[in-house]
């Protein structure tokens, strides 16, 4: 625990605890059998010995607790409750939370351990292996005090599983268990962390209770430190359900606040009180319910619509009630049998909220007009008529508008959807809208302008509390991943301004499940179908949340009322500590930032953060990329492997880009939103370390991976970094190890870091100016200048955030998200819609590839252009194949898997002869870039309409990235050579359409230069007017870019898998 | 009954040819087209009772009386809840004195309603509207210009909105477009009085369209024309459209097999 904790605990643990955690970590690489064994034999000694080893390790440590010390006297302010919990809870939790600290996360550490004894940096192996090694985990914790450089990969890898999983409110849940953990270990962690150590094996469980959709109780033990995704998966294999990417675990924070268990993250970080109880529902209610594959998954979705029609969640009319009712009785009780079946059968189903006796008698009287039904056709004949209920699907939130008028904010697959009482009266599809953020309690979305606006507008809404608005932030970043993605969009780069949660869904989109779907190849499973009797009164009203509230409460008052109420407020637990922490520094953060900006001698640096953000974000990307497709080709084998596949997607399909895998698994991680913050703070701490240390700047173009950055800091310098941050936090382990690092070589760092902070948080605020500055500056110079200082600021408070990684969230958390990357595919359809409404159909059918590549320098100085165009296609046919051609997808697929292979490398390569410091920087780049795009977007009244749909291949980025590590030093050499500063792939999908559109921006002297490169991809299976599609994707270029000339302009047409490419 | 006429400083009806005009109308219906037709007594007392769109909303197996937004006309629903009741509907009353509602500005797609809020219906019977029919999403479109939303559009297919040039019908189009989740096809024709037509499917006559003649509108008239698959009646209404009346406003349309 000690070593481990020492990573993790760096926040968790006060400086105390830091400083022997690092001290621990270096130890533990020098020594690690030694540590373990001392913390084993005495917890409580264990641990001071352990610190007096990691402080010998060296200054880092040192630095690391002063860093840490900060971040832990703000979290302490918070923390301070739950640690005393967590005590009063049991004695054995304190051992177990350092040791999850120390991991980081449970699975990583565990990996941890494995790889930590095979080796240092490997600990990326596999989510599932470090899924496995949960149990082990406890032994692991041991081990890994040993192994502090195991530990950190080990934490990439959960990073990376928890990046697929991706669940906001881990994030935040991480970080308040980080500040719990410190606690107990300033407490009497230490002396509990030895114990554990001592015994590796003994791995304390909590035990869980999920209420499935049957009405029945799941219960199991898991490990203390376990992530969602253990739990979610082992409820899935208890339901037999394979199809699980549209379900999720709810557990409710207060009383109705619904909170979506975050697969990624530590349970333990999420729930504040025991006991865990949760409830199994479905998250993303499929639009088209016959397309799911197996009747299993129809039947829980009806489950489920049962429940929500039952408790009134889910209106329907007098009519459609009788008619599912009908359906639902058809389907668990068969043909209607009037000798069975009596007059009162009926009754002891509920179809509705106030069923009345008129209502039996027309479900009865339905009911015999089914005959012959088997009961997977009436659920789907239910699922059918309930598919059409307009609520259906729709996620509401109580909001105000600007009026303060109340409202009802209602996500869904298709978009926002504004309600007043019950009217309709506002409609926001998802390619209408261009970003979504949040800040304290508002919510709100950027929407591109109408037809014949030029300008965006942005939105804003009043929720409840600024839990609420990052409650619904998070649920509209899912829903539009789930739906509108290919693949996940890579975690947000720490983009300059925005310091918000960086939250992504990490798991499967819609598409990719499709996808996997087909290749399950079991017999129909044999299921039960419950009487609805019982689901319907178990799950009617909230009992269920009220249940928990109480058992919630209950805990709490044993535990420790105050953290829970701290809990609840910390919708992230990392918010309420940023705040603490934020409040604190921020405010003087804030006036700094300004002059952060000012300084522009810190270019360097704020590259270096750039890049590293960037990093997390191409990692992320490229991870996701390569799960999809491994995932793909291992479904294809068995049916165990589709599980394995769906478990551990993301570890095991870049088996060639190890080291590169390895570092954007800490992004992977960072996914969480307090995460991410963290993992941004951290990456800023890299980079300082990184001025400080060379191979801490070898670290820094790593975080931009994340795994990278770690296997860097690990085979530098930095092994006790690494290891710390690995042990530091699931969420940021990549970060934080770098953040550990920093943290461990600079003091001072500290210090600015809360001047960043302050600065993020304005700069957040500013974000829409700054933006603007950016997109609007064309002198090249001063833009870039802008960027660099607004990136050394985001980076910067990032790193503050990391370093008090609630300050950021807290109360100017901002979560920012750009959904638009598929405005193209939209402008596309809306033009043909008003144009040709009546030949849309026909054009779908149609497949035309249609690049048009604007190209538009404001600044005029052309820097390397990375030309992704080839690995989007793929990217895209994949998509359309998959969607449309199964079978022969697969095939399609690896072929297109190959050639995207290539193309990343190539695109690597151009990356790297762009500029080698520019390569690292154009990983990061990629990231931030985004950010930029978006400051171009608020910017817009500059005209430049980003479209920034993120999907960008995954791989590419990745593969940057690794070219990046290398490149970043030389960056900083070469700062006369063109920089990239942000480089953004969005690819956006319509049902006939698949825009693509990469960002790269360039600075190179005192000239940037923005170069947007969009792929529109039409597919259909009739003839498509090929020029007139080319017309109005130039036409669309020209008006979403005005201040851009298109340069270039390229058409492929293919026919099947045949290519013609025209000039 | 339907000469009585509210008109707003218009030309004179010839209550006659309005006469002539609705007796064309309702053999079309009945006649032509094989429906069974219910005509409602006409009463002097009640100008507009001619109209009867406003008074109610029919969809599926629920009709919604409706409190019309002109005070004048609230006595017109107990005529239609009289026939309504004899047809064995489920009949929703809109009793909240703060809620208007013409059954004018009531846009069915048959997919979700769209109702117009104008001088005659507010957000209050919108609101009703939606709680009687809760399967539907019910979107609100600001309707400024016109009395009604209808008077400038219209269904002319299973998934076409006809629609006006107007700049107003434009913009509540694209409001209406903003709005859904469904695609629509369009159908634009040149006069906004002519975009308020009759669409029908007919099981035994499949899609049938009454619309404006050309001798009215005879561009709009030849708009219509390109519909191929649509049976194509044109009705004039020169007279009624002078008391704001047009093609929808004269019927109320009850999907419901013949067990009358």
């Amino acid at each position: 625990m000690t070593t481990e904790v020492g990573s993790e605990a760096e926040v968790k643990k006060d400086s105390e605890q830091l400083g022997p955690d690092k001290a621990k970590d270096k130890p533990e690489e020098a020594s690690e059998t030694p540590d373990d064994q001392k913390s084993r034999e005495t917890s409580g000694e264990a641990q001071d010995s352990s610190v007096p080893a990691p402080t010998s390790q060296s200054s880092p440590n040192s630095q690391k607790k002063e860093k840490s010390s900060p971040e832990s006297k703000g979290i302490s302010r918070f923390l301070p409750p739950w640690l005393k919990k967590q005590k009063s809870y049991t004695l054995a939790e304190p051992k177990d939370e350092p040791k999850k600290r120390a991991t980081g996360e449970e699975q990583g550490v565990e990996e941890s351990e494995s790889q930590a004894l095979e080796g240092v940096a490997q600990p990326r192996k596999s989510l599932e292996e470090a899924a496995e090694n949960r149990e082990n985990a406890k032994a692991d914790d041991k081990e890994k005090h040993s192994i502090s450089a195991e530990i950190q990969p080990s934490k990439e890898d959960g990073k990376e599983t928890e990046v697929e999983e991706a669940a906001e409110k881990k994030e935040e849940k991480q970080e308040e268990k980080e500040n719990r953990e410190t606690k107990e270990v300033q407490t009497a962690d230490i002396k509990t962390d030895n114990i554990p150590q001592k015994s590796p094996k003994k791995i304390k469980t909590v035990q869980c209770k999920v209420m499935l959709l049957d009405g029945t109780e799941y219960s199991c033990d898991l490990e203390k430190r376990a992530k969602g995704q253990v739990l979610f998966d082992k409820v899935c294999e208890h339901l037999n359900l394979l199809e699980k990417d549209y379900f999720g675990l709810l557990f409710y924070e207060n009383s109705e606040q619904k909170n979506w268990l975050d697969s990624s993250k530590e349970i333990k970080r999420q729930i504040r009180s025991l006991p865990w109880i949760f409830t199994f529902n479905v998250k993303f209610y499929p639009p088209d319910p016959s397309q799911l594959t197996e009747d299993i998954t129809r039947y829980f979705l009806c489950l489920q619509l049962r429940q929500d029609i039952a408790s009134g969640r889910l209106p329907c009319s007098f009519v459609t009630h009788a008619l599912l009712g009908s359906y639902t009785l058809q389907a668990e009780l068969g043909d209607h049998d009037p000798e069975e079946h009596r007059s009162d059968y009926i009754s002891e189903f509920q179809f509705a909220p106030n069923q009345t006796q008129e209502m039996e008698e027309k479900v009865a009287e339905l009911h015999k007009t089914h005959r012959g039904l088997t009961p997977a056709q009436a659920d789907s004949q239910f699922l059918e008529n309930a598919k059409r209920l307009s609520m259906y699907g729709v996620d509401l939130h109580h909001a105000k508008d600007s009026e303060g008028v109340d409202i009802m904010l209602g996500v869904c697959a298709n978009g926002l959807l504004i309600y007043k009482d019950r009217l309709r009266i506002n409609r926001f599809a998802w390619p209408k809208i261009l970003k979504i953020s949040y800040k304290r309690s508002n919510f709100y979305i950027k929407v591109r302008p109408a037809e014949q606006e030029q300008f965006e507008s942005t939105i804003g809404f009043k929720l409840p509390n600024h839990r609420a608005a990052k409650r619904l932030w998070k649920v509209c970043v899912e829903h539009h991943t789930f739906f509108r993605l290919v693949s996940p969009e890579q975690p947000p780069k720490a983009k300059f301004l925005t310091l918000g949660s960086k939250f992504r869904y990490s798991g499967r989109t819609q598409a990719q499940t499709r996808q996997a779907s087909t290749l399950i190849d079991r017999p129909a499973p044999y299921f039960e179908r419950t009487s609805s009797k019982r689901v319907s009164r178990s799950l009617d009203g909230a009992p269920m949340g009220i249940s928990d509230q109480s058992l919630l409460r209950d805990f709490s008052a044993t535990g420790g009322q105050a953290a829970g109420d701290k809990i609840i407020d910390l919708e992230a637990a990392g918010q309420a500590k940023l705040k603490e922490s934020g409040r604190e520094e921020d405010e003087s953060p804030l006036k700094t930032p300004q002059l952060e900006l000012a300084q522009d001698g810190k270019i360097s640096s704020l590259r270096v953060d750039g890049e590293n953000i960037y990093v997390r974000h191409s990692n992320l990307m490229l991870e996701d990329l390569d799960k999809t497709q491994d995932d793909l080709l291992k479904h294809q084998a068995s049916i165990s492997e589709l599980k394995r596949n769906f478990m551990e997607s993301t570890p095991e399909p870049r088996p060639n880009e190890w080291e590169k895998r390895r570092i954007t698994p800490l992004s992977l991680q960072t996914q969480g939103s307090l995460e991410e913050e963290i993992t941004s703070i951290l990456f800023s701490k890299e980079r300082f370390g990184a001025g400080t240390s060379g191979p801490f700047a070898a670290a820094s173009p790593g975080p931009a991976e994340g795994a990278a950055g770690e296997q860097t800091g690990a085979a530098a310098a930095a092994p006790g970094p690494q290891r710390h941050a690995s042990r530091a936090e699931g969420p940021c382990t990549g970060v934080s190890d770098a953040d550990k690092s920093s943290h461990e070589t600079l003091d001072i760092v500290e210090e600015k870091k809360q001047a960043e902070f302050g600065i993020e948080e304005t700069l957040v605020i500013d974000e829409t100016n700054k933006g603007k500055m950016q997109v609007a500056t064309d002198a090249g110079e001063t833009c870039k200048v802008e960027h660099v200082s607004k990136k050394d600021s985001s980076s910067l408070p990032s790193d503050s955030s990391s370093s008090s990684s609630s300050s950021e969230s807290e109360d100017e958390e901002v979560g920012e998200y750009l959904p638009h990357h598929r405005a193209i595919e939209e402008v596309i359809r809306e033009e043909q819609e008003e144009e040709e409404d009546m030949k849309r159909k026909e054009r779908e059918e149609n497949t035309q590839h249609v690049e048009a590549i604007p190209e538009g320098s404001k600044l005029n100085v052309p820097v390397e252009h990375t030309q992704v165009p080839a690995e989007d296609l793929v990217q895209e046919n994949r998509v359309t194949v998959a969607t449309e051609e199964k079978n022969l997808s697969e095939q399609i697929k690896q072929d297109l898997g190959e050639e995207k292979e290539e193309e990343q490398l190539k695109l690597n390569g151009d990356v790297s002869h762009v500029d080698i410091d520019v390569a690292p920087q154009l990983i990061c780049c990629s990231e931030p870039p985004v950010v930029k795009t978006e400051m171009v977007t608020i910017s817009d009244a500059t005209q430049r309409t980003e479209i920034s749909t993120k999907e960008i291949p995954i791989v590419q980025t990745e593969t940057k990235t690794i070219t990046y590590e290398s490149s970043q030093l030389d960056g900083n050499a070469v700062g006369d050579t063109g920089v990239l500063v942000s480089a953004q792939t969005i690819t956006s999908e319509s049902i006939s359409t698949t825009t693509t559109t990469h960002i790269t921006k360039m600075v190179k002297g005192g000239v940037s230069e923005t170069r947007i490169e969009k792929r529109i991809v039409i597919t259909g299976d009739a003839d498509i007017d090929h020029d007139e599609a080319l017309a109005q994707a130039i036409k669309e270029a020209k008006e979403q870019h005005p201040d851009m000339s298109v340069t270039r302009v390229v058409v492929h047409k293919e026919t099947e898998l045949a290519e013609e490419d025209e000039d | 009954c339907r000469q009585a006429l509210r008109s707003t400083a218009g030309p004179e009806v010839d209550f006659a040819r309005a006469e002539r005009e609705h007796q064309l109308y309702v053999g079309v219906l009945r006649g032509k087209l094989g429906l069974q037709v219910l005509e409602l007594p006409a009463d002097e007392s009640l100008p507009d009772c001619v109209f009867v769109e406003d008074v109610a909303v029919v969809c599926e197996e629920t009709a919604l009386l409706t409190r019309p937004g002109a005070p004048s006309r609230r006595k017109e629903v107990e005529a239609m809840k009289r026939v309504l009741e004899s047809l064995n509907l489920n009949i929703v009353e809109m009793v909240d004195e703060n809620a208007t509602l013409d059954g004018g500005d009531v846009l069915f797609t048959g997919r979700e309603f769209f109702v117009g809020l104008s001088r005659r219906t507010n957000q209050r019977g919108a609101e009703i509207l939606a709680d009687t029919f809760k399967d539907y999403a019910v979107s609100t479109v600001p309707v400024h210009d016109s009395l009604h939303l209808k008077s400038f559009c219209s269904m002319a297919g299973p998934n076409l909105i006809a629609i006006g040039s107007s700049e107003a019908a434009q913009k509540a189009l694209k409001t209406m477009q903003q709005m859904s989740d469904h695609r629509y096809d369009k159908l634009t024709v040149p006069d906004d009085a002519a975009a308020n037509c009759i669409y029908l499917n007919i099981p035994s006559k499949g899609h049938v369209l009454l619309h404006r003649a050309p001798e009215e509108y005879p561009e709009s008239a030849k708009v219509f024309e390109k519909l191929k698959d649509h049976m194509l009646i044109p009705i004039a209404n020169t007279e009624l459209e002078k008391v704001d009346g047009s093609l929808t406003c004269c019927s109320v349309l009850i999907n419901k097999s013949s067990e009358l």
